[in-house]
């Protein structure tokens, strides 16, 4: 794409370099058969010597998900060949509090991806997700002796069996969607959260996934109830290896923000582009309660995640800022849904997507303002950068308004890299690729500055990355 | 140390330039006058190397042809260019363009906090509010803030040869004086090459130009010493026809 003559003399294409690509050797205690059937599903309630309401659930979601059709809006979801895939692997025997117990190939993967180090030096708590269980966990002392719980789902719901009974399911059944209803029938780990009235948990909490395992299905169930005056943040990291086939990713995240609580949930999704990512992500927010969405995703072949916030409550606050990074061979279909039930509610929306290499990133949001939502106020603002002439970015903004008092704002812009801008830069001395990838760095700074700096760092790395392989 | 050849630049099979010569010395200030659409711009950015211009002809910098060049080889070899109408960039801090081409232009050890304090000083002495350099680059910046920090970022390129395109344009009177005499400082103190292009005389009063030379229709039509763009401010392009 270079414009400033002389052109460089052109390099065959490389790929990206992935630096979490690596794979170790396949060890498991359980694996299930590929292919989904009944059979599997009470094959993995069964190993989880779950209740029996829960098995119910799951096979009640299963039907749901063998009835609904596919959505033939968003992204292309033809070639998912759900025979495929295994839909449970159980990597070890259960989740330590030591990773000196966790199997030492489970354990290198952790330390390559930086985890241990991370927890050290500036986590709460930490779960680590491989495959299909929770293998790790630690929640520092402090923490864990003012009540704040964090725990995997499976132990959660073993252990606080009546507080999963009343949330599973509530933001989110299983027939939201044909993927939530495949979550809520094989869903395995994921995290569970409670932090008690009044707690403000200073440190984040973070929950790694990582897929190791080819054609592999991933389905975590996370649950966070933040009660009333608590606060938290949750923080959740995603890799896998590369592979020529396909792997799938479908995760539910069901969040309740109590009255005067505040919550935030920080995703840097970045799977390997043989990964379809489908997640579906809402959060209940009550009274004068804030929650707020910093959503990443730089990674997968395809993503189709809309977090959302359901402002059930008077003066309750939500806010979505959001990051596409679409190059070859994705699509990002990212977005929000900004839901106002009560009076005084207000909603943010910031996203920013960048395409480039034939990528494709599509903003698709929905701001609702009910009926009973007097005053409601909401702003959307959607910015796009297209870096070439193969790329693409779409905007599908819905209002539904009920109220004459809303106050509803769209912004969106699409853009390109100015030439003016490169001679700006390059003028300054700063190389093509050099120039182009601190004009976008700027571009998504607005959202790169509420990241927890190590995310910071890593994004813009990744950035850097992609402008060299752009160029030439 | 800039020399210029029969340079022809046409823009869309338009011609700007059609042969022009010119040559500036080490530690020489030459202003570069002529009426709108007589190629001044043109020339500024041709020098830069702005991809929209078709050249023959040829630019030498130190003995270096340098037409074959892409803008950041011919800005690495010392050149730097205050441009007439400087685009923003947002999100990327004008601290952190800065940092960076301080960093990428001088043999230093500085810190990056040492740096923040004799840049915050040097923006106070041109009269830039240095909350500013935490903004994105010329992002919402008046048309005089956007001037004080070309000269800004002057300083910290450290050049050999300094191409102002119109940097007193939309410039109150002390903002003028501030940078025009910080610009004479610099190429006094470091002896390097000037050339200023303006319709005014007023900036050219702090820069004392060694030369000055009218552009016409791509050619340069006159030349003279200082007291022809005295005379210019007077009586206008017209005595050149």
């Amino acid at each position: 794409m270079t414009r400033f003559a002389p052109l460089k003399k052109s390099k065959s294409w490389e790929p990206l370099e992935y630096k979490y690509g690596f794979k170790v050797e396949e060890k498991s205690v359980y694996k299930s058969e590929r292919g989904l059937t009944k059979e599997v599903v009470e094959k993995i309630s069964q190993i989880k010597k779950e209740p029996e309401w829960m098995l119910q659930k799951r096979l009640e979601a299963l039907k749901i998900f063998e009835t609904k059709p596919m959505p033939t809006w968003g992204g292309d979801l033809s070639k998912i060949d759900f025979e495929n895939i295994f839909y449970y692997l159980k990597p070890s025997q259960g989740t330590e509090k030591s990773w000196d117990d966790v199997p030492s190939e489970i354990r290198e993967t952790y330390e390559k991806l930086g985890i241990p180090k991370a927890e050290k030096d500036y986590l709460g708590g930490v779960k680590a997700q491989y495959e299909s269980e929770v293998v790790y966990g630690s929640l520092q002392k402090s923490l864990a002796d003012k009540g704040v719980l964090f725990m995997g789902m499976d132990e959660a719901l073993l252990k606080h069996e009546a507080v999963v009974k009343e949330y599973f399911g509530r933001v989110i059944p299983a027939g939201d969607n044909k993927f939530s209803a495949l979550n809520s029938a094989v869903w395995s780990g994921g995290s569970f959260i409670y932090v008690p009235k009044g707690v403000k948990v200073d440190l984040p909490l973070q929950a790694y996934f990582r897929i190791n395992a080819a054609n592999m299905g991933q389905f975590e169930r996370t649950m966070i109830i933040v009660d009333e005056g608590a606060s938290v943040h949750y923080v959740e990291g995603c890799t896998a290896p590369i592979y020529s086939t396909d792997s799938l990713h479908a995760a539910v995240v069901e969040i309740f923000v109590k009255k005067g609580a505040r919550c935030r949930y920080t995703t840097i999704q970045n799977w390997s582009t043989n990964v379809y990512n489908l997640v579906t992500k809402r959060a209940w927010v009550e009274e004068e309660a804030i929650m707020e969405w910093v959503d990443g995703n730089l990674g997968s072949k395809l993503t189709m995640k809309y977090p959302s916030v359901i402002l059930a409550g008077r003066g309750a606050r939500g806010e979505i800022l959001s990051v596409a990074v679409a190059g070859e061979g994705q699509h990002q279909d990212a977005g929000a849904k900004c839901i106002h039930l009560a009076p005084n509610t207000s909603s943010r929306v910031i996203s920013k997507s960048i395409s480039f290499r034939g990528g494709r990133a599509s903003y698709r949001g929905t701001v609702n303002i009910g009926p009973g939502a007097e005053n409601g106020r909401s702003k959307v603002v959607c910015d796009a950068l297209i870096l070439d002439d193969k790329s693409r970015s779409d905007t599908y903004p819905t209002n539904k308004i009920f109220r004459s008092d809303a106050v509803v704002e769209h912004e969106a812009t699409v853009s390109k890299i100015g030439e003016e801008q490169l001679f700006y830069l390059m003028a300054r001395g700063f190389e093509e690729h050099e120039a182009e990838a601190m004009i976008v760095r700027g571009f998504i700074e607005p959202i790169v500055r509420e990241l927890p700096m190590e995310y910071a760092v890593e994004l813009n790395r990744l950035i850097n990355l992609q402008m060299e392989g752009s160029v030439g | 140390m800039l020399k210029i050849n029969n340079l022809k630049v046409s823009v869309e099979e338009k011609q700007i330039l059609s042969g022009l010569d010119m040559e500036i010395k080490p530690g020489e200030v030459v202003a570069l006058m002529g009426p709108n659409g007589s190629g001044k711009s043109t020339l500024a950015n041709a020098i830069m190397g702005h991809p929209n211009f078709k050249i023959n002809g040829s630019i030498k910098f130190e003995n270096k042809e340098i037409t074959g060049l892409t803008p950041d080889q011919r800005s690495n070899l010392g050149i730097y260019l205050a441009t007439q109408n400087p685009v923003a960039i947002p999100g990327l801090s004008a601290q952190s363009l800065l940092w960076q081409i301080y960093k990428a232009r001088n043999e230093t050890k500085s810190s990056i906090s040492e740096f923040k304090e004799w840049i915050v000083a040097q923006a106070a002495a041109l009269g830039l509010n240095s909350e500013l350099l935490t903004r994105g680059v010329n992002d919402g910046f008046s048309g005089g803030e956007k001037k004080k920090l070309e000269t800004l970022q002057m300083l910290v390129f450290n050049p050999k040869l300094i191409i102002m395109d119109e940097i007193d344009s939309g410039l109150d009177v002390d903002a003028l004086k501030v940078i025009a005499k910080t610009v004479a400082k610099v190429a006094n103190e470091r002896k390097i090459g000037v050339l200023v292009i303006t319709h005014y005389w007023r900036i050219l009063e702090y820069l004392n130009p060694d030369r000055v030379i009218v552009l016409e229709a791509g050619k340069v039509v006159r030349e003279g010493d200082a007291t022809l763009a005295h005379e210019i401010e007077k009586t206008g392009y017209g005595v050149t026809l």
